[in-house]
């Protein structure tokens, strides 16, 4: 079983590999800037925050869960960070502070998914309103700027000397953690182990409850970065920052190969999937395609991500069970 | 498979399942009560604080804004009712009420064919979602988050930055809003009968209580040959027809469409179920019950506006009364499923 599933994310990965590349070609035909390192620098600066936010997110869903708060989180963060800034309050205060409000979001999106007991899609649904409106009490409808130069150059520059925004080394340190932790630990294997099956895993001596739980809390602290990240790329603090980059983050995830009903995934699926819905956004952009129509095709690739494994699975659940009914009845 | 070998129940346990049916129609129908109590409550502080508040133009005024809403959200209700969830509905009342508006602006159709196609547009919508819930067996969250955005990139699509203003649209269409059956506004009077309508059909029809069937156990439904997919289906195109027929209205209500009108509205809808009852796990809830959760809802905001609170606040009491509404169902269910449990063994 776990063989056949592998074999066929490493076809999963394939296929995504295929589709970037497909969608790289279909860029530079659409734009003769496409394919230019400082395009792809920009393209890869643009994702930073989603990227950093799916990662979380994929542990989630692999758990079992879903959390659709993120974007609002990161509005939050943004909110706060500009607001405590404001009060001239240093950044080397604020950001942990945000931090740990982001911290507490999870915690509380993790509390009321396991202890309360609630479907994790309302809980989430309701934070969603919760926080965004959080970040609009806030803040209001104004915007804070005048930030330190170190500070929106850590957003938008690059590392000196190269094409490599600084924000995209934040988040290949911590894709590699995420890597690491979810494959190669016991942690990996428990998120999986729930992720499967609920039941089995508490049989087994898993604090369900409380790996959830952590999931939760990591994924409101990493919305709180990407929240702090894209306040300094855009050297403005909104609370509406970030609106709508749900549907790109729980799209990484799912066309990244993550199993929505839990128990498969892999980091390395959720990274491509990332780039190919930056490649697929940067070359609409180009060709003049406004982010919201571009959402068209960002909303179908993630309902055919989920769709088309459905229905490859049930056309190939019918291929093994007919060969293996033979040994079976000969023993 | 496994899950279920666990979860599968001992006698007593059955017999407190049973019970636990019986029980949520009890707990659904005291959560009539007490939205009204509630309502009642919030009615008397606000008029203490602001007597303003008390008079029958701003209930007229609560009445007209609960109307859309209220509309969604009996369609909502229907689908939740099925264990499934409709996200994408402020986008199908969104491209809805622009497509009508841009017909008649255009004078393409007059008044009646244009609401026609509006409605036809909002449950080809809906029927869309059905298919891609019911046959490609893609969640219904997601299914619907893609199709929120999908609508709503159409909506973007068909607009190209224009808007359709009150002065392009017939007087006709604009005085639907402003007309009134026996002194009670059009609006109000849609909203109650196709509100009136939904909770007979779901009450006493086959089909509707087959519905609560699916939602309570969609195993136990199958297997008693109910054709759950077919009615999941059948759910997001009722839920698509109700969006359409609110955005159909929309124009007329609010005299100025564009490409971002309703955005948002599904929380206010899934706020409004969820505060009405509608259990969202499926199975248990009425539509009458999410109606009156849509008018505490739209009465606390025009409190709030009374009472010169920001508005930026609006959003939060959303999000937090949500988690209020799911949680207080949690600890009430918890409750009564101990108390069934004990005297089950008993």
């Amino acid at each position: 079983m776990s063989l056949r599933s592998l074999a066929l994310f490493r076809r999963w990965e394939t296929l995504l590999v295929v589709l970037l590349v497909a969608f790289i070609v279909l860029g530079s035909s659409l734009s003769p800037y496409f394919v230019s390192g400082s395009n792809f620098s920009n393209l890869t600066s643009n994702l930073m925050e989603k990227a950093i936010m799916a990662l979380p997110l994929a542990l989630i869903i692999i758990a079992g869960e879903i959390d659709l708060s993120v974007e609002s989180m990161l509005g939050l963060a943004s909110a706060l960070l500009g607001f405590t800034y404001a009060l001239g309050w240093p950044l080397w205060l604020d950001i942990p502070l945000v931090l740990f409000v982001g911290a507490m979001g999870g915690l509380l999106n993790g509390v009321l998914v396991t202890r309360v007991g609630l479907p994790s899609l309302v809980v989430t649904l309701g934070t969603l309103a919760l926080y965004r409106g959080l970040a609009s009490v806030v803040l209001g409808p104004r915007s804070v700027s005048g930030w330190p130069e170190w500070f929106t150059n850590f957003g938008f520059s690059n590392v000196p000397g190269t094409l490599i925004p600084w924000p995209l080394l934040v988040f290949a340190a911590l894709a590699i953690a995420f890597l690491f932790v979810l494959h190669r630990t016991w942690i990996g294997r428990q998120i999986y182990a729930i992720g499967k099956n609920k039941e089995a895993a508490r049989y087994s001596g898993i604090d369900v409850a409380k790996v959830k739980t952590y999931l939760f809390i990591f994924s409101g602290v990493l919305s709180a970065l990407a929240g702090v990240i894209l306040t300094a790329r855009f050297s403005s603090a909104r609370a509406d920052n970030g609106q709508g980059f749900v549907l790109d983050v729980v799209t990484s995830v799912l066309l990244g190969g993550v199993n929505i009903f839990g128990g498969e995934g892999t980091i390395v699926g959720v990274v491509l999937a990332i780039f190919v819905i930056g490649v697929l956004r940067n070359g609409l952009t180009l060709a003049d395609v406004s982010p919201d129509t571009q959402s068209v095709a960002v909303g179908a690739l993630l309902i055919l991500s989920v769709a088309g494994p459905t229905l490859v699975r049930r056309i190939s659940a019918a291929w093994p069970r007919r060969q293996l009914t033979k040994p079976v009845s000969n023993s | 498979m496994s899950t279920r070998a666990i979860e599968s129940p001992t006698g007593s346990a059955l017999a407190g399942r049973i019970g636990l049916g019986r029980t949520l129609t009890l707990v659904a129908r005291l959560r009539e009560v007490g939205i009204v109590l509630v309502l009642l409550a919030v009615v008397a502080i606000v008029t203490i604080q602001a007597p303003l508040f008390f008079s029958v133009s701003n209930f007229e005024q609560i009445l007209l804004n609960v109307s859309l809403i209220a509309i969604v959200a009996v369609g909502q209700t229907t689908v939740v009712l099925t264990r499934n969830v409709d996200l994408s509905v402020g986008s199908v009342v969104g491209l809805v009420a622009f497509a009508t508006g841009d017909l008649l602006k255009e004078h393409t159709l007059g008044v009646p064919a244009a609401i026609g196609v509006g409605c036809l547009l909002g449950l080809g919508l809906g029927a869309f979602n059905g298919l891609i819930v019911a046959v490609a067996r893609v969640p219904a969250i997601v299914a619907t988050l893609g199709t929120l955005y999908v609508y709503r990139g159409l909506d973007f699509i068909v607009a190209g930055g224009k808007q359709v203003s009150a002065i392009d649209l017939p007087r006709d269409y604009l005085g639907i809003a402003t007309s009134s059956v026996l002194a009670i506004p059009t609006l109000i009077v849609a909203a109650a009968l196709i509100a009136l309508v939904a909770a007979y059909l779901l009450r006493n029809s086959g089909p509707g209580r087959e519905l609560y069937a699916i939602g309570s156990n969609p195993a136990a439904a199958e297997v008693v040959g109910i054709p759950t997919q077919r009615l999941i289906f059948g759910a997001f195109v009722v839920c698509g027809l109700c969006a359409g027929i609110a955005g159909v209205l929309w124009g007329s209500r609010f005299g100025s469409v564009n490409a971002l009108a309703a955005s948002g509205l599904e929380l206010q809808v899934i706020a409004a179920v969820v505060v009405g009852g509608v259990n969202i796990f499926g199975g248990s809830g009425t539509v009458i019950g999410a109606v009156l959760g849509a008018i505490l809802l739209a009465t606390i905001e025009n409190a709030l506006r009374i009472l010169h609170l920001s508005e930026f606040w609006l959003l939060a009491i959303d999000g937090a009364i949500i988690l209020l509404a799911v949680g207080t169902d949690a600890a009430i269910r918890g409750y009564f499923q101990r108390i069934l449990m004990r005297t089950g063994r008993r």
